[in-house]
């Protein structure tokens, strides 16, 4: 009479298990706080009084014009470190925090297949990160609604957008955002499954994807860095042009699809033959 | 890249300058012994180091040029001595007659400059021509700023050496097959020279004027003949980069010929000159000769260019199309310049081989479309974020636009400020600098009149030169009125964009209280607008980069006609190089392999590897080897079974295999060598059959953030045996943890941990429990329970693996027991039996009392 496992780790239980850690509630606090602090620091911070009218976009001036732009700024600070790092925890706590926590073996015995464990375990990552970039926005908005009102989106390259095409901008932007973010969670994921210290996973992965950022400010490195994962993280402003260009947004995500595909890939493949001994 | 000084970039035009510098040192200390020495034939070619054989060529490398002296026009118009001119032969590789392109350099460079296009065009297969002008690198003479009688004469000489070469191919004796090719001052030679010489078959001119006097005396009032504002910074420039001497020797005119030494002395002191000097500048511009070009023309033209803005090529564009309207003509703009902007030099090289190929060779197809480059800025403060669209359209709009589009201005009139000596100036864009004169770009606030429109509300492609018209008054009469008008963008976000820092200068004569109405062309550009962005038409009365007039005056700027007139086109984007949905699919075909991938190395499942004879044995393990990668032999060939339905001790000392050994049994670690099979099923990670088995392995493991029951609850959901009872009640109740069940684990000691782990192995009742060490942690009382436990679930059929390194633990617990050391099987047997007598011994002596000295040294 053998007991054959029908589901075993149900992806609703393992979102239980993540949902309920402090470091997921953290995270998301984070996403109320830098939209709070951006709005606390241009309400009461000294007055800039920078209105220049030529260079470059001063991004508060931006953000103020209403609560799209504030959603717009947000994403674009946000993209840059935030929200790499904690996709890089989701995805980076995936296998290693298991293992810290001594938890793997037992799941791994229950039985979970190692394969059915990553699959779940990484749409729950998934699924987490993606809801941290839609806190993230919706956050931004309401915030931005209460402090500067709804006016319409202003792009900083010219022009103005109605409600509907502005809501429109803003889900190109968070999906472009939400995919580039592909290539530090495959990183974390990738480290993840070949530790057992699980801030080492995330933190390797924040590290790469830095490093990656200043290659692409060097600008003496020239085409070679049309070839780096991170140098189309900013595509998505092509996006606030009044005629989408969707050259860069459709290269920067077929590359992140592909190295996170790459890394899951070798990733699961070294899970399979990996020795359990945490 | 084609020249020197005169075609762009300003890193380029600080390396343009030093090269000349070089060449020139080195030409003077060259040419000293022999210093105007005449060549006696004028068609005939100076070999440098083989005079005996002249002109006499071997089909030679490409990157390794034959280097010849040419002679070539006049001296001076007194003086018949032909000047020495130093050529460049890059050959190609293949053989058979080839067509020559001449490649004529900018203003401060050298053959040098275009040494590179040269070997480009060698690999292409033609015979490229690279000299230095007179007055320039080693060649001998003064700069005559492309004189018909001078340096226009030296390109005919060449094309007449050039016919006498071998392997050049003719269309007829003294007609070789060629085309000229140069940027900026090169650009207008290679015009003169088509104008002049009708041998030439093809030609190609980037960045360079039509009309010289336009060109360094702009004058945008429409219709107006008078001479317009002088360019001072950019003449004083381009004369700077003509006159470099050698230390000690310097020089006023450095190495110009006089009369455009005097010219140019005259425009800085007076800023005008007079017939004579107008006579001159007319002889040197393309316009003196443009209805008589017949070959094929590639005229290219930078939009950030303040120097030969886009109005000069398209002049010679219109010029071309009048006289002869079947003359193959493309023109191109693309976005760089004199003032930098973003090179486009290699699709423009390409461009460039592409049409001596198609008019040299009848090679190809170069389309006769318009293309312009559309320049879109950085967004939200990024400093790498331009980009650059190539657009199209099949016929040259001009730099009127296709259409006119009005766009109403609001309009009060307004006073300005004519400083005296016009400073301070505001600044738009400086030579060299380029765009990057923006960043100090900032009117002089009571200098200019600006009129704004309102919010757009559609998008606007501004495609050439718009007009305004506006009335000018001045309270007192003045004699020399110059103003600058611009058409600056200004987005809802505040951003202000004057687009590539251009200007239109405009210079009236006696204006009084009357007011007087003029049309203003505004500097031709292509860009867009969109709906939101503000379009704002300025008049300053300084700019940095003109001469103003010296006396202080005030000016009453009114728009004669509320609206600005903006020329438009409809360009098409060139097919773009890999359209989007490509990126997609590719990264669908990649991920598509991997999950292929996947699919091929999914762990073999062993479906088949059950063992009849082992269906009712819970562990049977068949010479089993565990090896770790550092080398250590963790088990090492062990055979065992276990039997069903009791409490079998797995005894040994610490490091004797035990745990690897039951990590092994939960498919948790891989065997190097050998079999363990579970109710007969041979194990593989994640086996069904593992659900038959609960195990605590080296210590407990729990999500310390949730309390045991949260914790028992959710690992019974993982285990997805939703259909068997777990149990929970009893499981509980062996926990024997009371309200504590209910706080988070982390709360909880190391026995409170350990009964916990070993009622989670318990859930579901599995047939084969796998405890490692059960009774770390407890104390006498919990260890008597736990004894308790194990043995009544044995009592009810199923099995219990109990490891232990405790002698006696094994004694009281197990009914079996199987003994490990170093990785071996020492001996199984009953407990009865093997510890019998021997229960109070330490460990270590249980080993040599059953196996001897040889085995038990080492044993800790």
């Amino acid at each position: 009479m053998t007991q054959r496992t029908q589901h075993p780790l149900p992806f609703r239980t393992e979102l239980i298990r993540q949902v309920r850690r402090r470091r997921t509630l953290v995270a998301f606090l984070l996403m109320l706080a830098l939209p709070l602090f951006v709005v606390l620091a241009i309400k009461f911070g000294p007055a800039s009084g920078s209105s220049s009218s030529t260079g470059s976009v001063n991004l508060i001036d931006l953000s103020t014009k209403g609560a799209w732009n504030f959603v717009l700024v947000m994403l674009f600070f946000g993209s840059g470190f935030l929200l790499t790092t904690v996709t890089a925890l989701f995805f980076g706590d995936t296998v290693a925090g298991e293992a810290s926590w001594s938890t793997l073996r037992y799941l791994l015995s229950a039985p979970v297949p190692r394969r059915r464990l990553l699959w779940v375990k990484l749409r729950v990552a998934a699924l987490l990160s993606l809801a941290a970039v839609a806190a993230l926005t919706l956050i931004s908005f309401a915030i931005g609604w209460v402090a500067f009102g709804g006016a319409s989106l202003v792009s900083p390259v010219g022009g103005t957008f109605t409600t509907g095409a502005a809501l429109g901008r803003v889900l190109v932007v968070a999906g472009y955002i939400s995919c580039s973010l592909l290539v530090a969670a495959g990183l974390a994921f990738f480290v993840s499954v070949r530790t057992d210290v699980p801030l080492g996973a995330v933190g390797s992965a924040v590290i790469i994807v830095i490093v990656l950022q200043i290659l692409d400010a060097i600008t003496a490195l020239g085409d070679l860095r049309n070839w780096l994962p991170g140098h189309y993280s900013q595509a998505w402003t092509d996006a606030l042009s009044p005629s989408i260009d969707w050259s860069n947004m459709a290269r920067g995500s077929a590359y992140a699809v592909v190295l996170f595909a790459v890394f899951v890939t070798i990733g699961v493949l070294a899970f399979d033959r990996k020795d359990i001994t945490s | 890249m084609m020249g020197g000084m005169w075609q762009g970039g300003s890193g380029r035009g600080k390396s343009g300058v030093a090269g000349a510098t070089l060449a020139l040192a080195a030409v003077l200390m060259a040419a000293a012994p022999s210093a105007v020495a005449a060549s006696p034939a004028p068609a005939r070619a100076m070999p440098h180091a083989q005079p005996a054989h002249a002109p006499q060529f071997v089909v030679r490398d490409a990157a390794a040029p034959q280097t010849i002296t040419v002679a070539g026009g006049p001296t001076t118009a007194t003086d018949p001595t032909p000047v020495r001119l130093d050529v460049d032969i890059y050959r190609p590789h293949q053989s058979g007659p080839a067509p020559v392109v001449v490649l004529a350099h900018g203003f401060g460079g050298s053959k040098l400059s275009v040494a590179d296009q040269a070997r480009t065009l060698a690999d292409a297969g033609f015979i490229a021509i690279a000299y230095s002008a007179r007055g320039f690198g080693r060649s001998t003479g003064s700069i005559s700023m492309d004189s018909p009688q001078f340096e226009v004469a030296d390109v005919r000489r060449i094309i007449d050496t050039v016919a006498t070469l071998s392997g050049v191919q003719l269309d007829a004796p003294g007609d070789p097959r060629v085309a000229v090719v140069g940027a900026s001052y090169g650009g207008a030679l290679a015009l003169l020279a088509a104008g002049y010489d009708h041998r030439i078959d093809a030609v190609a001119a980037d960045i360079t004027y039509n009309d010289l006097q336009q060109a360094l005396f702009p004058q945008q009032v429409q219709g107006s003949t008078k001479l317009g504002v002088f360019k001072k910074l950019w003449t004083a420039s381009l004369f700077t980069a003509g006159s470099t001497t050698i230390p000690g020797q310097a020089s006023v005119c450095g190495r110009f010929a006089p009369q455009w030494c005097a010219l140019y002395q005259q425009a800085v002191h007076t800023g005008s000159v007079d017939a004579q000097g107008l006579a001159l500048l007319r002889a040197s511009s393309p316009a003196s000769v443009t209805n008589r070009i017949t070959a094929p023309t590639l005229l290219m033209a930078g939009q950030a260019d303040s120097l030969f803005p886009l109005s000069q090529a398209d002049a010679t564009a219109r010029e071309i199309a009048a006289a002869h309207p079947r003359t193959p003509l493309k023109v191109v703009w693309h976005s760089g310049g004199h003032d930098g902007g973003i090179s486009e030099q290699q699709r423009l090289n390409q461009l460039v081989t592409d049409w001596c190929n198609e008019y040299l060779r009848h090679v190809g197809h170069v389309s006769n479309d318009f293309e312009a480059t559309l320049v879109t800025g950085p967004l939200l403060g990024r400093s790498s974020g331009t980009k650059t669209t190539i657009e199209r359209a099949s016929r040259y709009p001009g730099i009127a636009g296709e259409q006119a589009v009005r766009v109403a201005l609001q309009a009060p009139a307004q006073q300005v400020v004519a400083p005296a000596g016009g400073i301070p100036a505001a600044i738009s864009a400086l030579p060299g600098l380029g765009s990057a004169a923006s960043l100090l770009a900032r009117p002089v606030p009571g200098q200019f009149a600006a009129f704004p429109s309102a919010p757009l509300t559609a998008p606007l492609a501004i495609v050439g030169s718009s007009r305004v018209r506006v009335t000018i008054s001045s309270p007192q009469p003045v004699s020399d009125v110059v103003l600058f008008a611009s058409l600056r963008l200004v987005t809802p976000a505040g951003i202000e964009t004057l687009p590539e820092g251009l200007v239109a200068p405009i210079r009236l004569a006696n204006i009084g209280p009357t007011p007087t109405t003029v049309t203003v062309d505004l500097p031709a550009i292509y860009s867009t607008a969109e709906p939101g962005d503000v379009l704002r038409v300025e008049f300053a009365t300084t700019d940095f980069a003109y001469r103003a007039p010296e006396r202080p005056a005030l000016y009453t700027i009114a728009l004669a006609d509320p609206s600005v007139s903006v020329a438009t086109a409809s360009l098409q984007p060139l097919t773009a190089s890999t359209p989007a949905w490509w990126w997609t699919a590719g990264a669908a075909g990649v991920v598509l392999l991997l999950l292929l991938l996947l699919a091929v190395r999914r762990p073999r499942r062993h479906q088949g590897d059950v063992r009849e004879d082992l269906r009712d044995v819970p562990v049977a393990v068949e010479g089993l080897v565990k090896e770790f990668a550092h080398g250590l032999r963790a088990v090492d060939g062990i055979s065992y079974r276990i039997p069903r339905g009791e409490v079998i001790g797995l005894l040994g000392p610490n490091g004797a295999g035990k745990t690897t050994t039951m990590r092994m049994v939960l498919g948790l670690i891989l065997p190097t060598a050998g079999d363990v099979f579970v109710f007969g099923t041979r194990v593989t990670p994640g086996d069904p059959v593992l659900a038959r088995v609960g195990a605590l392995v080296e210590g407990p493991g729990f999500l310390p953030h949730l309390t045991g029951r949260q914790n028992l609850d959710l690992y019974w959901q993982a285990c997805g045996r939703s259909d068997t009872d777990p149990n929970l009640e009893e499981i509980l109740a062996i926990a024997n943890l009371g309200t504590a069940i209910d706080r988070t684990v982390r709360t909880y000691s190391q026995g409170m941990r350990q009964r916990l782990g070993v009622a989670q192995a318990m859930l579901g009742m599995p047939d084969l429990l796998v405890l490692d060490e059960p009774t770390n942690g407890l104390d006498p009382q919990q260890i008597r329970e736990m004894r308790d436990v194990v043995q009544r679930y044995a009592a009810t059929g199923r099995t219990v693996i109990v490891s232990s390194h405790l002698l006696s633990e094994v004694e009281q617990t197990c009914s079996h027991v199987v003994v490990m050391h170093r990785g071996r099987l020492v001996v199984q047997g009953d407990t009865a039996t093997l510890l019998a007598g021997r229960t109070h011994m330490h460990l270590e002596d249980f080993f040599m009392d059953v196996i001897g000295d040889d085995l038990a040294i080492g044993t800790t």
